[in-house]
């Protein structure tokens, strides 16, 4: 890599206008396909396919006033929503998209995206506390309780592949997975240990159902639950203070699906060879982010208390497991094989 | 996972949910004293939108009344509609003719699935499920057409008069109506209860939550579904008998457990009850007038009398006190869903918020009904 000073101009650009459209189109994504689960077209009218949507409820957002009520934490309150947009952009920082599009190689890479993603659910605590409002506090509260119960199951599974790769860059994760499905970090049988390929699918599902409770969707959307909460900690958001906590979260969810993709699915690897690596990652990401909509609009959303057992008394019990499996297999070359 | 918890009364706080709430699905507001997430105390607090129903018959004739009724209840219009007339017509000693009663029988089972249909997806919406309910939709869309062919209205339909029926069926009615039978029959065991009912999340957030038993139902006075959900097998039609149903061959859906699934099941059991009377009365279908010979001004001897119907909610029952003019001396309304909103507040003492929200939804509220 040559360091002219173009290089990060471009990379910035690159990643904000990537975030950009994502924030905004998978605003579309979402409707468009939640259409499609229900039997109806989705936005229409405003441009083909209703493609300017978007920005149409952009306009509409930035015009609006943003309305600061009474009694509430004024710097809190502002505070709150951009702090859900930065770090899920500043993430993007440490996401390999291919081997040559990456903005910094960072050997922690994987521990600064778990550190951003947390500071990420510090908005929502903020939002929730600074607005004065019974539900916002009650969204908050259950954000965190969520939060710190599916945060360790989804590390202990960081920590596994972390393990079988021997790297926390995520360049070095996703080079490692090169080479075809079966090198995969969801079903090595090409790995050392066939024992190990089998534990992998469970590590992977655990991963995705704790990253549907990081990014808060459904049916683990606890902290927006709108039939109990109104809106959660959104409830007194209007203007594009709405607007940044929408936008973060589904920044979140392209964060979610991209850690996703390298951890577990070889990152840009082709199966077949026919495009650049870069294609392939966008194709996982958004068939990723696909099952987090088709998800969403299927199933009702579970209870409070059913979501902290599920963690504390399956995932976390479950993931230890299999960590454990891991380090033996590690350990014991050739076992079981 | 109802847990009775003791705490300080200075520890609790209270919730205001509603007048505007997206799970009242109206303007009912409940006064929560909370201790967290936990709830201490729920006081229902009615009124928003109260019409004054009753005064308002005493001040117009008995025809004038008409529109009202359906108004109440403005999910399963008919049956109120039904219990207004069916009260006039005692009172007043009005025959009704068969056809006219076969006809009332299926239009108000059509709008009792539909409203069932309605109360399924706004159900299923509040336990944060949205897909289900435009499926819904779109089932209640086609009795919307049919009862509109006929009554002329999609909602607030005032489609009976004393003595008959306003229009007579005609045959693209019926073959509709067939036609939606089957299709119902077929979309009953996939859209809904593969998609939600076997749903081991819907499952796990109604099973075993929410319990409502039958004593608690007769000091409340709760009817319909939710009594039973409890166990009782009472049903209006089938134990003081009106209009046709004598005649036809239908159960009644009862589940013993009390909880919220029961009434979730009990009310899916009754969409398919509800196809099999539609279909039995379109085939004994008589022919005949559907309007006996009414006066123009009916002055109904004094005296009082009342009758109740089997509305998609519980028991509605219509007081008609008469004193010889032509207007109504006292009409008294007692309305479902007023008795089982009562029982909310002893049922939500120490549950979790989202838990008792879905009991408030298993209970199948129509506020304007509650308010009249």
């Amino acid at each position: 890599m040559d360091t002219s000073i173009w290089q990060p101009i471009l990379y910035l650009i690159g990643i904000m206008a990537f975030a950009g459209l994502n924030a905004a189109y998978l605003g579309w994504c979402e409707r468009k396909g939640a259409g499609h689960v229900q039997r109806r077209i989705g936005p229409k009218e405003v441009g083909p396919y209703g493609l300017l949507q978007p920005l149409a409820d952009g306009i509409k957002l930035m015009t609006k006033q943003l309305l600061v009520p009474q009694g509430v934490d004024g710097i809190l309150f502002r505070v709150a929503p951009i702090l859900a947009m930065i770090p899920a952009i500043t993430s993007m920082v440490a996401i390999p998209f291919s081997p040559n599009i990456q903005a910094r190689s960072i050997d922690l890479s994987v521990l600064l995206i778990f550190a951003l993603a947390s500071i990420g659910m510090m908005a929502v605590l903020i939002g929730g506390w600074a607005s004065n409002n019974k539900y916002a506090m009650i969204s908050a509260t259950r954000a965190v309780s969520q939060n710190i119960a599916y945060e360790i199951p989804m590390l202990i599974m960081v920590i596994t592949v972390v393990m079988m790769t021997g790297s926390m860059n995520l360049e070095d994760i996703a080079a490692k997975q090169q080479g075809g499905f079966w090198n995969w970090n969801i079903f090595p049988v090409a790995g050392e240990s066939v024992a190990q390929a089998l534990i992998m699918p469970v590590a992977f599902l655990i991963f995705f159902i704790c990253s549907i409770a990081e990014t808060n969707r459904a049916p683990f959307d606890m902290a927006e639950a709108e039939s109990e909460l109104i809106a959660g900690h959104m409830t007194e958001y209007g203007s594009m203070g709405f607007g940044l906590f929408m936008m973060g979260e589904y920044l979140n969810i392209v964060v979610g699906a991209c850690l996703t993709t390298i951890l577990f699915l070889g990152g840009w690897d082709c199966p077949l060879g026919l495009l650049p690596g870069v294609w392939w990652f966008l194709l996982k990401i958004y068939i990723l982010i696909f099952t987090f909509i088709w998800i969403r609009w299927t199933y009702p959303r579970t209870q409070i208390y059913k979501l902290l057992n599920l963690s504390w008394k399956v995932l976390i019990p479950f993931s230890l497991g299999i960590l454990l499996l891991t380090a033996i297999f590690i350990k014991v070359e050739g076992f079981l094989i | 996972m109802t847990v009775p918890i003791q705490c300080a009364p200075d520890e609790t706080f209270v919730l205001n949910l509603g007048p505007q709430h997206p799970a009242t699905h109206g303007v009912l507001r409940v006064k929560l004293t909370m201790d967290g997430e936990y709830i201490v105390k729920a006081e229902p607090v009615l009124g928003y939108i109260h019409r004054m129903h009753e005064k308002m018959a005493e001040d117009g004739t008995f025809a004038q009344y008409m529109p009202n009724t359906p108004r109440m209840d403005y999910l399963s219009a008919l049956s109120y509609n039904q219990g207004y007339v069916m009260a006039v017509e005692r009172a007043a000693g009005i025959e009704v003719p068969e056809r006219a009663e076969y006809i009332r029988t299926i239009t108000v089972e059509l709008n009792r699935i539909s409203s069932h249909l309605l109360w399924f997806g706004a159900f299923v919406l509040d336990l944060g499920g949205f897909t289900p309910l435009l499926y819904a939709f779109d089932d209640r869309e086609q009795i919307l057409d049919l009862l509109e062919h006929v009554t002329g209205s999609r909602l607030t339909y005032c489609y009976y008069r004393f003595g008959g029926v306003y229009n007579d069926i005609d045959d693209e009615f019926i073959t509709g109506t067939r036609e939606f039978i089957k299709r119902l029959r077929s979309r009953l065991p996939s859209l809904y209860h593969d998609l939600v009912t076997g749903n081991i999340i819907l499952i796990k957030r109604l099973k075993d939550i929410g319990f409502i038993d039958a004593d608690m139902c007769r000091r409340y006075g709760a009817t319909g579904p939710v009594l039973r959900g409890a166990g009782v097998e009472f049903d209006i039609r089938r134990n003081e008998p009106y209009s046709v149903y004598p005649e036809l061959d239908f159960d009644i859906p009862c589940y013993p457990e009390g909880d919220s699934m029961a009434r979730y099941m009990v009310r899916m059991d009754e969409i398919e009850q509800s196809l099999r009377i539609i279909e039995q009365a379109l085939d004994k279908l008589p022919d005949g007038p559907v309007q006996a010979k009414v006066p123009k001004v009916l002055k109904p001897a004094a005296g009082d009398c009342y009758t109740v119907v089997e509305a998609a909610r519980g028991t509605f029952g219509c007081r008609l006190v008469c004193d010889g003019t032509k207007n109504p001396y006292r009409l008294k309304l007692r309305s479902p869903t007023y008795s089982n909103l009562s029982l909310f507040g002893e049922v939500a003492e120490g549950m979790l918020l989202a838990d008792a929200l879905a009991v408030m939804g298993s209970l199948d509220l129509v506020i304007p009904e509650i308010d009249r």
